[in-house]
């Protein structure tokens, strides 16, 4: 690992070298969607283009006895019904999850959780294709569910995963990191030990724009065009080509605009699978788009973690060790995305932002007739599940040492002169100063003030609570050495042209989702080359037209593409320094780069722009010895280590005590990403994400009764909050740099999911402080609220 | 069944099913596809477009009950004089982000402003609370609608890129920690 001062950047501090590409710059993406012109999946209408709609279990486990298609095939509108059974006459009745578990396309055997994929009708229009699905038969034969992730093994429980051969249980996988023996050893001689159960219920990342796709099988030429709803259109290239057989070079995968993603829109779905059978087999276009339930009951879901956490410390507020037993819920299927090799994401860093003597975390994953799922919502690879964990464990040891939450947090963490930061779980954070920003973030809230008006409060009967959070995340996997998924490197390739009249086009294999890489990526190039950024035009989001690359998930674009981008460009700037040379008729040590130009040493006026070289490497003149025409270059960047933003997290809200609602009054939010490349598109992801922290906190959760029905199967049922549950965000920044990174840069776009969460509970535990609470599970609606008043602050199991 | 009606100033007549909803006419027929489709169940508020300019969820609207009335789409807002304050300020304070329910936001914000020129952020709040947004936590989008409507000529074409001057949340931190603190000192 490098260090600080030998950091890969020439002229990142130099005041007088200004960047010309970093700052708040007006997106480039907002003229076309602020006139209705974006271009979305359903937008994409094609001539002969055909509609695909798919049958869904309306239980949650039954074997199938049959199904018949008769009546739906008689439509007059209908081109086609497949069922399971065709699919596996062709062999593609299941398909790979990214986990390497498999998922039914649609079902054979069995359904195994409400909402499966159970058959498909494609017609000549959305509605008759719904008309045709109410004509199939299914007649189920139903089973025991299994919902409850707790009762998953017992012996009476039925199995859901019987196609696996020879398994004759409910489990997934067992995971366990960090020191048994010598987490135990510390726990033994702890003055204080505190245990806390503490759930994480099962939420869905529901973004605007559902998931869906319109797939072209070209038969002459044998080319397949999918446009899709994909934050990683390479990696969903290759699975395609993986599965269908059909070579990979005639696969294109298109991702248009995207109307949001946080992880939704990472896994392959069955109905993808289905449009492309469909358009295989009639060789027409056809588009299936899901309705907002089906998106909210069958694709990937988050969190669902039952976790015990144990803390020990000294009486003096010393925190020694943390350790975890967590009981995973991964669905019918284990449709994980993350890294192979981290089967429970990166949950390893529950240790947080704190210097640990020993750290443990046990954990059983199930199957549950639950919808596959669980990295996504913007969790940073579980993360989310990790900072929740320790920052609420934390607020419990405050409470029982009587300490103050934010300066038990200051008193325990890891110090700046302890970076690069080897944790008991193995995970090297490579750059922070945790006080700094926790002091910010108080200074901003009026810390003291806040917890004087309180007292007052409390003395009235008024119930007012400050909760304080701080979060460290690992993002922007990965390295390849440890880091792919299905084999594939987490590494990101990145094009860039200059035009001869010094434009430029820069192509990224990642893809937006509302980040605004169409802005920021042209800002990073800008810095490096000195183009101006509106004169340099980002492609994505075409697998034909961009290099290969893992795509947009885990707050990675910036960490690993971002680096690309700036190193891509630096690649290109040798070249140009070299053709300058010949121009100035020096050599190269003797020039100077200054904002887009390259002088002679001493002599500012000798001087050619990056526009007039870029002229000369495509024009008639000679060039120096060696150099082709041409000034353009690609690059493929694998990240030494992953980034570690962290951030400082103050809530205070007032809950009435007459109905048990909580107001989020204030949220303070310090970030600290490392070098902020747009301050307002930063801002943007920040807001976001407290939105979604909030919303955890107090109404999101995809609910199941005991019969495997989903209680969150619309806008109605799954709450999400509107601009009347929200306050206006308070938000600020500390800068340090990552050391390895080319511009310094750290991830932005999960931080404040990740770390809103335990903030919001953070507070509301606090304001219930004198009905001696201590914990209280998501969502806190004011009925779990109102049970917490009433001595019951954890709902029945 | 035919089907009548102006959108956008425009006059259209077509052949429709009876239960064919407005925003399927408008985004399937039309193409008019600014008008988006979120939910079945009129919470998400991304296909509110204008039935004589009252705001309405056209995914709740049956293209037939349209008929004889005028519908105005986001297609409609920009105007032979140039872009709607309104969708000048959510370019500059940052009012959308992936830009689906953008279209349905402006919408409801311009009827809102035709309401009342000067709301306050709980006005604004109110307005737009039937309609979800997932990625701007909403109070960029409360600075756009007050952008537009201190703005009610748009853009000073002198300073197109300026802070705008009455953001009413400047960002704390900037006078309390200087760019580049933290410990790389």
């Amino acid at each position: 690992m490098t260090t600080l001062d030998a950091r890969p950047v020439d002229k990142f501090d130099d005041n007088d070298q200004k960047p010309i590409g970093h700052g708040r710059m007006l997106r480039k993406e907002d003229p076309r969607f602020i006139r209705g012109l974006g271009k979305y999946c359903d937008d994409i209408q094609l001539p002969g283009m055909l509609h695909l709609a798919i049958l869904r279990s309306p239980v949650a486990h039954a074997r199938i006895v049959s199904v018949d298609v008769t009546a739906a095939q008689a439509h007059p509108k209908v081109k086609a019904v497949i069922t399971g059974a065709d699919l596996a006459e062709k062999g593609l009745a299941w398909m790979p999850t990214l986990s390497n578990d498999v998922q039914a396309v649609l079902a054979t055997d069995k359904v195994r959780f409400q909402g499966q994929e159970v058959a498909f009708v494609v017609a000549e229009d959305r509605y008759a294709a719904r008309d045709a699905l109410e004509l199939i038969d299914v007649d189920y034969d139903i089973l025991a569910p299994v919902i409850d992730a707790r009762t998953a093994l017992s012996a009476d429980a039925a199995v859901i995963r019987d196609d696996l051969e020879g398994k004759t249980d409910n489990h997934c996988f067992d995971w366990e990191t960090g020191d048994e023996a010598a987490t135990e050893a510390v726990f033994a001689k702890a003055d204080v030990v505190v245990k806390q159960d503490i759930v994480y219920p099962r939420v869905h990342p529901a973004p605007m724009e559902t998931c869906g796709c319109v797939a072209d099988y070209e038969r002459v030429d044998g080319k397949l065009t999918l446009w899709t709803t994909s934050q990683a259109p390479h990696a969903h290239r290759t699975v395609y080509a993986l599965v269908s057989g059909l070579p990979e070079h005639k696969i294109r995968v298109i991702a248009p605009d995207l109307g949001g993603g946080f992880g939704n829109k990472v896994p392959i779905y069955p109905g993808y699978v289905c449009a492309i059978v469909a358009s295989l087999v009639l060789g027409k276009p056809v588009k299936w788009m899901e309705d907002r339930s089906e998106n909210l009951v069958s694709t990937g879901f988050a969190r669902d973690y039952i976790m015990q956490g144990e803390i020990a410390a000294t009486k003096d507020g010393k925190i020694l060790a943390i350790r975890t037993n967590v009981l995973a819920d991964h669905g019918a299927f284990n449709g994980t995305a993350a890294p192979v090799k981290y089967p429970a994401g990166f949950f390893g860093v529950f240790t947080g932002s704190y210097d640990l003597e020993a750290a443990y975390c046990k954990m059983t994953a199930v199957y549950t007739n639950k919808a596959p799922g669980g990295v996504a919502y913007a969790c940073s690879f579980r993360i989310t599940e990790a900072v929740y964990l320790v920052e609420r464990i934390v607020d419990c040891l405050a409470y029982e040492l009587e300490m103050d939450p934010a300066e038990l947090r200051l008193k325990n963490f890891i110090r700046p002169e302890q970076f690069p930061y080897k944790s008991k779980t193995g995970w090297v954070y490579d750059s922070g100063d945790y006080a700094t920003t926790m002091r910010l973030s108080m200074k901003m809230a009026g810390y003291d003030e806040l917890r004087r008006e309180q007292a007052e409060k409390r003395a009235r009967g008024e119930l007012m609570g400050i909760g304080v959070a701080f979060f460290t995340e690992a993002v922007g996997a990965g390295p390849r050495k440890d880091m792919d998924i299905l084999g594939l490197g987490m590494a990101d390739g990145c094009e860039l042209r200059v035009h001869p009249t010094g434009k430029a086009v820069v192509r990224l294999s990642v893809k937006t989702q509302g980040q605004g890489h169409e802005t920021t990526f042209a800002q990073i190039v800008a810095e490096e080359i000195g183009i101006p950024p509106a004169d340099i035009e980002v492609v994505h989001g075409d697998t034909d037209n961009t290099p290969f690359g893992l795509g947009t998930y885990g707050s990675r674009s910036t960490p690993v593409s971002g680096a690309a981008a700036a190193l891509v460009a630096r690649k290109v700037r040798d070249k140009a320094r070299i053709i300058a040379s010949g121009m100035l008729e020096v050599s190269v040590a003797d020039l100077e780069w200054t904002k887009g130009s390259f002088h002679v040493k001493g002599d500012p006026t000798s001087a050619v722009t990056i526009q007039d070289i870029a002229m000369r490497a495509h024009g008639a003149g000679d060039l120096p010895d060696g150099i082709e025409g041409g000034l353009e270059a690609q690059i493929c960047y694998n990240p030494e280590n992953l980034t570690y933003p962290y951030g400082a997290y103050i809530c205070v809200v007032d809950i009435d005590p007459g109905t048990a609602e909580v107001k989020v009054r204030r949220f303070i939010a310090v970030d600290d990403c490392g070098t902020r490349i747009n301050p307002m598109i930063i801002e943007g992801q920040v807001h976001g994400g407290l939105t979604d922290g909030v919303g955890m906190a107090l109404m999101e959760m995809i609910a199941f009764d005991e019969e495997g029905n989903c209680l969150g199967g619309s806008l109605m049922d799954y709450l999400i909050p509107t601009a009347l549950e929200v306050p206006d965000w308070e938000t600020g920044f500390t800068v340090t740099p990552s050391p390895h990174h080319p511009i310094g840069a750290k991830g932005i776009g999960e931080s404040a999911t990740v770390g809103s969460p335990p903030a919001v509970v953070n507070a509301i535990v606090d304001a219930l402080k004198p009905y001696g609470i201590r914990h209280a599970d998501m969502p806190l609606t004011p009925s779990r609220v109102w049970d917490a008043m009433q001595g019951h602050p954890t709902p029945p199991v | 069944m035919q089907v009548t009606m102006t959108v956008n100033g425009e006059e259209v007549a077509a052949e429709i099913e009876g239960r064919t909803l407005l925003v399927h006419f408008l985004r399937d027929q039309l193409r008019l596809t600014g008008t988006h489709w979120g939910c079945d169940t009129s919470n998400c508020g991304t296909c509110v477009v204008w039935m004589d300019d009252e705001p309405v969820k056209s995914c709740t609207v049956l293209a037939a009950m349209a008929g004889g009335h005028e519908v105005r789409t986001v297609e409609g807002l920009e105007t032979e004089d140039g872009l709607d304050p309104v969708q000048e300020g959510f370019m500059q304070c940052h009012g959308l982000q992936c830009g689906f329910c953008t279209p349905g936001m402006m919408m409801t914000a311009r009827a809102l402003l035709d309401r009342n020129p000067d709301p306050g952020e709980q006005e604004i709040r109110e307005a737009i609370s039937g309609q979800i947004c997932r990625c701007t936590g909403y109070a960029t989008i409360v600075r756009s609608v007050r952008w537009a409507a201190t703005h009610p000529n748009g853009v000073d074409q002198n300073q197109p890129e300026a802070e705008p001057a009455d953001l009413e949340v400047p960002d704390p931190a900037t006078e309390a920690v200087p760019e580049r603190a933290g410990s790389i000192t």
